[in-house]
């Protein structure tokens, strides 16, 4: 177990496809809920917003140390898991607008996205409680004698639940393939983690239950990436779960309804998080590695506003789900 | 058949799902070594192993999860509840993730799990262990509720709530578990969800009752014919969905109602199907529906009190009587 946030090397040696798709799927993430932000403002996104903006190394580093056939589940501000995971933006833009091509039909909204074609379960909105659902996922992995893993990102407002605990205590008793990754973004809504936690280094937690725990640069792609990778190779062969806490930072509100003069937290230390900026470092450093070029950028650019572009009109052109749609999948027919 | 009591009925019905389906489990406090609280599961773990027969630590709300997580992708959980009144742990894992999955997601995760215990009056077990617990699920779109009475409807329903696809709440009673009765040994015998069952059949007014309730409703309905009222019984079996279809079909027969539930009477079954009887069959009506429900108070520990809380054959046969004397019978 490490105390200090693990970072990737000064001089890495990355490999450059790697590196595109990285700085390609964290870009799409940011450029996707600019988008989405923009829409909320004009009305055509409603009920609660939650970005990820800041957030982008955590959903990309982790999911690039996944194979497709390993399973994500998440809270409520999921837009970058889901789609590091695989989802079509077209649709999760859809899904985010309500209507008929979204990824759940328009049912589920911004909050509950999920996609089983890429193995994405959601999606949920009542915090804490998909960490025992997640301990569920591993169990069956364990039981049907499979060999993947479970990512469950949860943040730092979850960590005072009882279900933290339970599915702490639940996954090392019964050694689940469990990797429980804590976005530690400082806020629960408005409330620090010093207002909320007796411990503050939540990586500690996992220390009581006997579970491999990390402290990570949660703005470090390459870091986050090497430490599920660790705890992925842990899973798949000894079926032991790891708690893996990122220290990370949301530019934006809790949600779009979070005033931006909130009073939790100072203008100021906003702006100073800003300058670790995930994307603008990774960037650099490759840049800087000659692992890609300013020509590379522009390419991935351009290429992710497109696609950006692509799912907005995907989703203004989508119908509303129709009205007979209210009472179907309520019960499954057998 | 077999005469078997109500806690072999379920543990058979158990064994064959087991056995017919590996994806089936069962999970639990105290459901494997202990052999189960109420011995429901008894020698379960013996022949199917710690891989299918899962103790678990008390952990209401952590366990529940797992069985919702495995059943996402693939298995077939079911999940027993020591008592029911402990489900009130796991009530957020039961709303708002087993019952909406399925619908959040659009049709792409259904939960087939089943959770079962008994609930309901037991006897002198007080305030906390001793409630009717399904005026709190079956509200809930996306759950169904089974409540059997006899052991047949034990096994029947059993089996019928593990093989369906979605999240199942099915509420045994302590004070039914040592009940004998005649039970099909086929394994492929299942009573389907959703199907009431006229228990007795009588012209003059249809009651509405199950588990417990429905003993005693018997007991009132035996008495009266003495009397020469003929009382019908109506057992929804399952609460939701509810099959209204029996119930009014039988309204208009009898043209009087009295529904019996142990429950608190407020907002309860009861207000329910007179709610749907007054909407369905107003016109086939002679008299107002009645309800004779649990005392709107918590159970009291004392004997005394505890006899006052919950519907009696007494005031049973008392409300059978007042509506039938409506209008002139």
């Amino acid at each position: 177990m490490t105390k200090t946030p693990t970072r990737g090397g000064a001089a890495p040696s990355v490999d450059a496809t790697l590196a595109r798709q990285l700085l390609t799927d964290m870009l799409l993430i940011r450029r996707f809920e600019e988008k989405a932000a923009e829409a909320y403002t004009l009305g055509k996104i409603g009920g609660f917003l939650h970005l990820y903006i800041g957030e982008e190394a955590v959903a990309v580093g982790a999911t690039s140390a996944l194979r497709p056939d390993d399973y994500v589940i998440s809270a409520y501000r999921e837009h970058g898991h889901c789609l590091a995971k695989g989802a079509d933006p077209k649709r999760t833009m859809a899904e985010l607008y309500g209507r008929r091509d979204g990824l759940s039909g328009g049912k589920g909204g911004s909050m509950h996205l999920f996609d089983k074609s890429v193995n994405f379960l959601g999606g949920h909105a009542i915090v804490g409680a998909h960490l025992p659902i997640a301990a569920g996922v591993g169990f069956a992995i364990k039981y049907q004698g499979g060999d993947q893993v479970v990512v469950c990102y949860f943040g730092d407002g979850a960590v005072p639940e009882g279900e933290f605990h339970e599915s702490m205590n639940l996954t090392a008793l019964w050694k689940l393939p469990v990797i429980f990754l804590c976005e530690n973004n400082r806020y629960a809504m408005g409330t620090s983690v010093e207002r909320a936690l007796a411990q503050t280094e939540i990586w500690k937690f996992g220390q009581t239950y006997g579970i491999p725990s990390e402290h990570v640069d949660g703005m470090d792609v390459l870091a986050v990436r090497e430490a599920v990778a660790r705890a992925v190779a842990r899973a798949r062969k000894q079926k032991t779960p790891a708690l893996l806490e990122a220290d990370t930072y949301r530019y934006r509100g809790h949600s779009m309804r979070d005033p931006a003069g909130a009073v939790y937290r100072t203008k100021e230390e906003v702006e100073r998080e800003k300058l670790r900026d995930p994307i603008v470092l990774f960037r650099e450093k490759m840049l800087a590695a000659d692992v890609f070029s300013e020509a590379d950028v522009r390419a991935i650019e351009k290429d992710v506003n497109d696609r950006v572009d692509e799912a907005v009109a995907f989703a203004d052109a989508s119908p509303e789900p129709p009205g007979e749609a209210l009472f179907t999948d309520i019960y499954k027919e057998s | 058949m077999a005469v078997m009591t109500y806690r072999e009925a379920l543990n058979l019905a158990l064994r064959e799902e087991m056995q017919r389906d590996p994806r089936v489990f069962v999970i639990g406090e105290e459901v494997g070594l202990y052999d189960g609280a109420y011995k429901v599961t008894q020698g379960l773990l013996k022949d199917f192993g710690p891989q299918r027969v899962v103790d678990t630590p008390i952990a209401e709300s952590g366990f529940t999860g797992v069985g919702i997580g495995a059943a996402m992708v693939g298995l077939r959980p079911v999940i027993e509840m020591m008592t029911f009144n402990f489900a009130l742990l796991a009530l957020d894992q039961i709303v708002n993730s087993a019952a909406k999955m399925y619908y959040m997601s659009g049709g792409q995760f259904n939960v087939p799990i089943v959770i079962r215990g008994p609930g309901g009056p037991a006897a002198q077990l007080a305030a906390q262990h001793s409630q009717s617990m399904e005026t709190y699920f079956y509200h809930v779109p996306g759950l169904k509720v089974v409540r059997p009475t006899t052991p047949m409807d034990a096994k029947g329903l059993l089996k019928s709530s593990i093989r369906d696809d979605n999240p199942v709440i099915f509420i045994e009673s302590e004070t039914l578990y040592a009940v004998k009765g005649e039970v099909p040994e086929d394994p492929e015998f299942t009573i389907p969800l959703g199907k009431a069952i006229v228990r007795r059949e009588g012209t003059d007014v249809t009651v509405i009752a199950y588990m417990g309730m429905m003993y005693r409703a018997m007991e009132a309905a035996e008495e009266l014919e003495k009397e020469g009222i003929s009382v019908e019984l109506v057992d929804p079996r399952t609460l939701r969905p509810m099959d209204t279809e029996t119930i009014i079909g039988s309204v208009r027969k009898t043209h009087r109602v009295v529904v019996v539930e142990a429950g608190a009477g407020f907002a309860g079954m009861g207000s329910e199907i007179a709610a749907s009887v007054t909407e369905q069959a107003f016109d086939d009506l002679d008299a107002p529906v009645e309800r004779v429900t649990g005392a709107n108070a918590p159970m009291p520990y004392a004997r005394n009190l505890e006899r006052l809380k919950t519907p009696s054959k007494d005031r049973i046969a008392a409300a059978i009587r007042r509506v039938c004397n409506a209008n002139g019978h």
